[in-house]
């Protein structure tokens, strides 16, 4: 693990002991659990005293059957620090049935539409926020699409009764345009 | 509503225009309009000709992308994923074939790495070029559109010569590309690279001087450093503010760091300082692709593990490109193994370790970041695009207020949003 | 549809038909409805390259109330849909669809719940392209059968 970003999770488990865990580093990128609770002020420490100027992704997922209900949803903040190059991402468990989590675009402005387009497609509530409505879908929509017990949609694709010519007549040229260049 | 008397003549103007002070029009702008950046609606609440609040309407062009790759294999989501930001769809497909092989823990070889590179700097040109056409469209400079879709043309020509298709193309998969270099395609490229740098000093003589241009586009759509980190915006648009931030510099991907090249900034904060930035970053990416060309190693283009690698040896056959010959010799006749693992790669695909992991690249409008969440199946849990026009369009309120609506048309413009990565 | 409604009932005209029918394919106005990423090859058909201009068809008017052809180009969204029924009910008569793309045609790769699954469900198509996204020559070549079909379109009908 980098050196600053070592520091980085020293200072956060120092500064908020209760809400933010040790760090876990995987695939080359480092991760901690955060509680929901007091998000915002873990976001503000990072941005006012460790520089991360950058919240670059605000992204949901829903882990229906293959995580415990009270930890179906994550919530991850991917933060990036610019001056010190490195990417730190922050991961909050949300329960079935409790979803809401504090708003953090007090501190990055950034999270405005990310956080509404996490509402949109899981239904996690950002107390807080200026401004919290659906951001592709349309405003009348029922259901939250990106949940795993969402339906796909669509319609159903029937191939029935079809019948395909042996490739000699299906690859002869089709019949010209008719274009008879002139008025007929 | 109240009902007011007006003289002809005009001459009580004044007093019709002080009693209206409280009132602001709302027009809506789009989602079908001719500044044609795609479905984007702007809402706009003006006085007069002055823009107090707009508010961004997006969503029309949803498509449920990431939905869809959690039904489909790993290899079949990046036909999916070619389709989010349309006019850079190799950079699409390298994020996540990136982000695949991350969690895959396999790296494509070397001579797949150059030509993702090469592919990835001429869809910044191409990209880049129909900001210029359409941006320079929109503020009257109708030959830009012009000139700027016909050298895409020809970039568009090498593109269909080395991967079949003029857009959207699935060339890069996890593990490598799809095929090799067809023989002339160098050349081709060669001779781009010969032609092209005079027909961007011609666009540069056409708009840098040019009164019009100059007025359109300096000093409106300001944003300040400070603002465009808060706000989330990177690329050209970070870079015009003076912050010299390129993930192709920072965190190279895909053997960036053996190429040499410049990260242009501008001090300008406005739209001008953006289109200055585009410009020199077209001709950085000539250099790029130059050195690409000239040092393309040699070797597999895929890597070699059977059970990950796409099974297409592809030959030109009597009717048309399909399975070479001594490939279906092998996999019908000598070895069941080859079998079994053609397919299964075809009907199953591969299974991915499970884990997550958030790539990010640079794309031609900025941080383009693929959050992939994988439970170890054959197909994506979850794919989440961080895509840079969605958090670059959050900007456009904050640089119009209080300019004029045609201020309006050069800000977004200048943003250069694709609604196929806004609204995915 | 246009003209016809004009005309007194029960009068046959050849010429005259014959020569409407071609002044209407002289220079139908496409209306901008370009969504996706077909929309970038319709603009690059209308470009210098394979030129929309020999046909009369390079202005492509903002305002639908000018404009004779709508070619919708790119896929369709649940949100989006009113709105292309709105612009289509806009264009005067008479006019005509062509669904460009697979998308438009029958909702292309995207069979879920967020594109509307062919955009005939919305408005009545004269042409299908399919592609994805479909050469400049294929769209040319639906505008030039767009043509021949209304050549012999009866002016009258019963």
């Amino acid at each position: 693990m980098d050196e600053a970003l070592q520091h980085t999770c020293a200072g956060l488990r120092e500064r908020f002991p209760e809400q933010v865990s040790e760090p876990e580093e995987t695939f080359g990128e480092v991760s901690v659990r955060v509680r929901p609770g007091r998000i915002a002020e873990v976001c503000a420490h990072l941005r006012d005293e460790e520089g991360f100027e950058l919240l670059s992704d605000v992204s949901g997922v829903d882990f229906l059957g293959v995580a415990p209900p009270d930890e179906r949803f994550l919530v991850a903040y991917h933060l990036a620090s610019l001056s010190k190059n490195v990417r730190l991402r922050l991961r909050v468990f949300l329960p079935e049935g409790q979803e809401a989590v504090p708003t953090v675009t007090g501190v990055y402005p950034t999270a405005d539409w990310q956080e509404r387009e996490v509402y949109d497609f899981f239904g996690i509530i950002f107390e807080g926020h200026p401004d919290l409505r659906r951001i592709l879908m349309p405003d009348d929509w029922e259901g939250h699409p990106q949940r795993k017990d969402y339906p796909l949609g669509g319609t159903k694709v029937e191939f029935k009764g079809a019948r395909v010519p042996p490739p000699d007549i299906r690859r002869q040229p089709t019949t010209t345009t008719g274009y008879p260049g002139r008025i007929a | 509503m109240s009902t007011r008397e007006l003289h002809l003549g005009g001459s009580d103007w004044d007093d019709v225009v002080a009693g209206a002070e409280d009132e602001t029009m709302i027009i809506n702008m789009g989602p079908q309009h001719p500044s044609t950046h795609g479905v984007l609606r702007l809402v706009l609440e003006l006085d007069g000709e002055t823009v107090v609040n707009c508010s961004p309407v997006i969503g029309y062009l949803h498509t449920g992308i990431e939905k869809n790759t959690e039904v489909r294999s790993w290899t079949q989501g990046v036909t999916f994923v070619t389709r989010m930001d349309y006019l850079a769809p190799f950079h699409n497909e390298m994020a996540y074939c990136l982000a695949v092989e991350k969690l895959l823990g396999i790296e494509a070889p070397p001579r797949a790495q150059a030509i993702r590179v090469m592919l990835a700097e001429l869809n910044r040109i191409s990209s880049h070029l129909v900001w210029l056409a359409t941006g320079g469209m929109e503020l009257g400079a109708l030959s830009m559109m012009l000139y700027g879709f016909r050298e895409r043309e020809t970039i568009l020509n090498i593109f269909e010569l080395i991967t079949g298709l003029r857009m959207n193309h699935a060339y890069i998969r996890p593990g490598g590309l799809i095929q090799d270099l067809p023989d002339g395609a160098i050349d081709q490229i060669r001779d781009f690279l010969i032609d092209f740098p005079k027909k961007l000093n011609d666009y540069e003589n056409l708009l840098s001087n040019n009164p019009v241009w100059l007025d359109r586009n300096k000093g409106i759509g300001r944003l300040s450093a400070a603002d465009a980190l808060a706000l989330g915006v990177t690329g050209p648009m970070l870079r015009a503010s003076g912050v010299a931030h390129d993930l192709r510099k920072s965190a190279p991907y895909s053997g960036y760091e053996r190429y040499d090249f410049d990260v242009p900034t501008s001090d300008a904060c406005d739209c001008f300082g953006r289109y200055v930035v585009r410009l020199a970053e077209m001709r950085e990416s000539l250099r790029i692709v130059r050195q690409a060309i000239d040092d393309l190693p040699s070797g597999p283009i895929m890597v070699a593990d059977p059970k990950i690698a796409w099974p297409a040896q592809l030959q030109l056959g009597a009717d048309g490109l399909g399975n070479s010959p001594d490939y279906i010799r092998k996999i019908m006749g000598e070895s069941m193994e080859a079998l079994i693992h053609h397919f299964k790669l075809v009907t199953e695909g591969f299974k991915v370790p499970v884990g997550e992991v958030y790539v990010p690249i640079e794309s031609p409008r900025g941080e383009l970041g693929y959050h992939v969440v994988s439970t170890g199946g054959p197909k994506p849990w979850r794919v989440h695009v961080r895509d840079p026009s969605f958090i670059n369009l959050q900007s456009v309120p904050h640089m119009v207020r209080g300019a004029l609506i045609a201020d309006v048309i050069a800000a977004v413009a200048s943003v250069d949003p694709v609604m196929g990565g806004v609204d995915r | 549809m246009g003209i016809e409604e004009k005309l007194p009932s029960g009068i046959l005209l050849t010429t005259v038909s014959k020569f409407v029918r071609w002044a209407r394919t002289g220079s139908m106005w496409p209306a901008t409805f370009g969504l996706a990423c077909c929309a970038i090859e319709m603009m690059a058909t209308g470009a210098a390259h394979h030129d929309l201009a020999r046909f009369g068809m390079e202005v492509f008017r903002a305002s639908p109330r000018q404009a004779d052809l709508m070619i919708v180009a790119g896929r369709v969204s649940q949100k989006m849909a009113p709105v292309l029924r709105q612009i289509y009910d806009q264009m005067p008569e008479p006019k005509w669809v062509i669904s460009m793309g697979a998308c438009a045609s029958c909702g292309g790769m995207f069979n879920n719940y967020a594109i509307v699954q062919g955009v005939d469900q919305i408005v009545p198509v004269d042409e299908y392209v399919p592609g994805c996204p479909p050469r400049p020559e294929q769209l040319m070549d639906a505008i030039l059968k767009l043509h021949t079909k209304i050549k012999a379109e009866p002016l009258v009908k019963g």
